[in-house]
């Protein structure tokens, strides 16, 4: 470092703590050195991160969130705004990859037991994270005011209407209105633009110091800091941050670019699972699609909210369907809890949990695939038959991760 | 021990005032906030809004469906024929709420066919589950709803079902009728649909 700059961090530090940060989270923040392909969708999912900030911004530029403009605004940045289609691919796209890359991340979290202590608070964090991501897609996609827009959002705000007693209330609150109407576009996109990305952000910013100061899990799921150097208390099996990770991490952004923009140029609708069709036609309060699905990332919910057709104990099918929904995402915030293992990495799990696991990817997949369709006697058993295996997954785990056979765990990672 | 009680008196002292700042405090938080929620509330200008709305139904022939938009909302002014109407009996044993039990409809549209007139069926085009407007399917046993059905209204939503009459099937995610809106007829072609009551059209 010259001498010049060297001064100029001191002039800094001396009043910012910028040396001291840099160390703690970046140069001196000690990672196990044991990472594999799992570990690259945290960084990933902050690259998404500011992809939809800053391609969001440009977008405001443009748009009218207005229900009279909302539809032919959007049409203007697509085809007049110099590069507009661009832009709003990138922030389309970016808006499902997110959710690609937030997916893989917690499932790499279920592998390795992420969420177990000491980071059960960093867990729901992460959940919190999750849930202000849904928010933001779901206001997101109100923001064209097409067919999907409109009814995906008609079907969602009926939801809160049907919670017992203040349910009705709440909705005209929400709404603005008694009804889905522009007073609700006008506010949706002031939750999407300013509270939500702020509250993101937030919750990003937490989740960081959250897990600097726990420390990473990784695929061996043991303790990297019981086992420290005597003389300099670093852990013996952690490498630093910075610049082994941002390194690794590097390689990560270029490959996760080029099937980004490969997506952007080439597939950016994605056969209608990115952008649905019906939501290049105006929105028409008279009338619903004949098919309607939401975009890909809600359907497992979606299929799990209509797979309830019974009355059971004293409350109707609907709000069965909705407590179902509500609980198939909040469920995950009691993982800690729910897991008895003695160990934490799917490596040193025994059989059982395995197979409950890849039961469990394989029902979310179906119900993911069942959500896109339209319903017929026979989907609908099955979105019945996965909605129980997919809540068995959580429900029966505290006695299945307690009788499965584990492994012992090593005491340093492995290669 | 002088000391130690007046200690003491210090201390309850200073919880009393941090108590009551507190309070103080958090009743001027909820004043100020206050406002704001309610800002989010229906306007005045959204409550205004909701007139009757007046249909001429002369060239509704047999069979077809008019689209009619109130508060915002679809309502369906479908002219049943002669064939639909029996069917409706069949159904008796299908429907979860044959005679119209629940009040999802105004006294004088709790009979068979929902009604007014028999043939004219006045409802809200808007599903008892999540709010979508079912598609008319008036084919008789078409591939995809089964060869039992004969005709009626199909969520594309969630699949949730009900006949010519609003009536919900049993097994769907649906829990009840459709809402037949208060309506009245001005004339034998003119329908009134947002109130029963001839004089506030």
């Amino acid at each position: 470092m010259s001498k010049r700059l060297e001064s100029m961090v001191g002039w800094i530090d001396a009043r910012f703590p910028l040396t001291a940060n840099w160390r703690a989270h970046l140069s001196e923040y000690y990672a196990p050195k044991n990472f594999n392909f799992w570990y690259y969708f945290g960084s990933l999912a902050m690259l998404v991160l500011v992809n939809q900030l800053l391609t969001g911004i440009f977008l405001t530029m443009n748009y009218k969130p207005d229900a009279s403009m909302a539809f032919a605004s959007v049409e203007y940045i697509m085809r007049d705004v110099n590069f507009g289609w661009l832009i709003r691919y990138m922030h389309s796209t970016g808006a499902s990859m997110f959710f690609v890359v937030v997916y893989l991340h917690m499932f790499r979290g279920m592998m390795y037991g992420s969420y177990r202590k000491p980071r059960e608070l960093l867990w729901l964090i992460g959940m919190g994270i999750f849930f202000v991501l849904m928010m933001l897609a779901f206001t997101g996609y109100i923001l064209p005011w097409g067919q999907m827009s409109y009814w995906g959002a008609q079907v969602i705000i009926s939801m809160i209407g049907a919670i017992p007693v203040v349910g009705e209330t709440l909705s005209n609150w929400l709404l603005g209105d008694f009804m889905l109407s522009d007073a609700a576009l006008n506010r949706f996109f002031a939750y999407h633009v300013v509270t939500l990305p702020v509250l993101l952000v937030v919750l990003v910013v937490v989740h960081i110091l959250a897990l600097h100061e726990v420390g990473s899990n990784n695929p061996d799921g043991i303790e990297i800091k019981a086992n420290k150097d005597p003389v300099t208390h670093i852990p013996v099996d952690g490498i630093p941050f910075h610049p082994y990770y941002s390194v690794k991490d590097i390689f990560g952004v270029i490959v996760f670019l080029i099937l980004f923009t490969g997506i952007i140029f080439f597939a950016p609708e994605m056969g209608g699972y990115f952008l649905e069709y019906n939501n290049f036609v105006p929105a028409n309060t008279l009338q619903t699609p004949d098919h309607i699905a939401p975009v890909w990332y809600f359907t497992p919910y979606y299929s799990m909210l209509r797979a309830v057709t019974v009355n059971f104990l004293w409350i109707d099918a609907k709000l069965w369907g909705i407590v179902l929904m509500g609980g198939s995402v909040a469920i995950f915030a009691l993982l800690p809890w729910l897991d008895r293992s003695p160990v934490k990495s799917i490596r040193y799990k025994g059989p059982i949990f395995k197979f409950a696991l890849t039961l469990f990817v394989i029902s979310v997949f179906v119900l993911g695939y069942l959500g896109t369709k339209s319903p017929t006697p026979l989907y609908t058993l099955l979105a019945q038959i996965f909605t129980v295996v997919y809540f068995a997954f959580f429900i029966l785990m505290p006695w299945y991760s307690k009788i499965d056979k584990t492994k012992p765990e090593p005491t340093r990672v492995t290669e | 021990m002088a000391d130690i009680g007046k200690k003491q008196e210090m201390n309850s002292r200073r919880r009393f005032l941090l108590v009551a700042t507190s309070i103080a405090g958090g009743i001027a938080t909820a004043a100020v906030a206050t406002p704001f929620v309610l800002s989010m509330m229906p306007s005045e200008r959204a409550k205004a809004a909701g007139a009757p709305v007046e249909v001429d139904i002369t060239k509704l022939e047999p069979g077809m469906l008019l689209l009619v938009e109130w508060r915002g909302k679809v309502v369906w002014v479908l002219n049943r024929t002669p064939d639909m109407l029996a069917n409706l009996k069949k159904l008796d044993g299908q429907v979860a709420d044959p005679k119209s039990e629940k009040a999802q409809q105004p006294q004088y549209a709790q009979n068979e066919t929902r009604s007014i007139k028999p043939a004219i069926l006045v409802v809200e085009g808007v599903c008892t589950h999540l709010g979508c407007s079912p598609v008319y399917r008036k084919d008789i046993a078409p591939a995809d709803l089964g060869a039992d059905w004969l005709g009626g209204f199909f969520c594309p939503c969630h699949g949730s079902k009900f006949d010519l009459a609003g009536r919900v099937y049993k097994s769907v995610p649906a829990p009840t009728n459709l809402v037949v809106p208060p309506h009245t007829y001005l004339s034998d072609t003119s329908l009134l649909i947002g109130s029963d009551r001839k004089e506030t059209a």
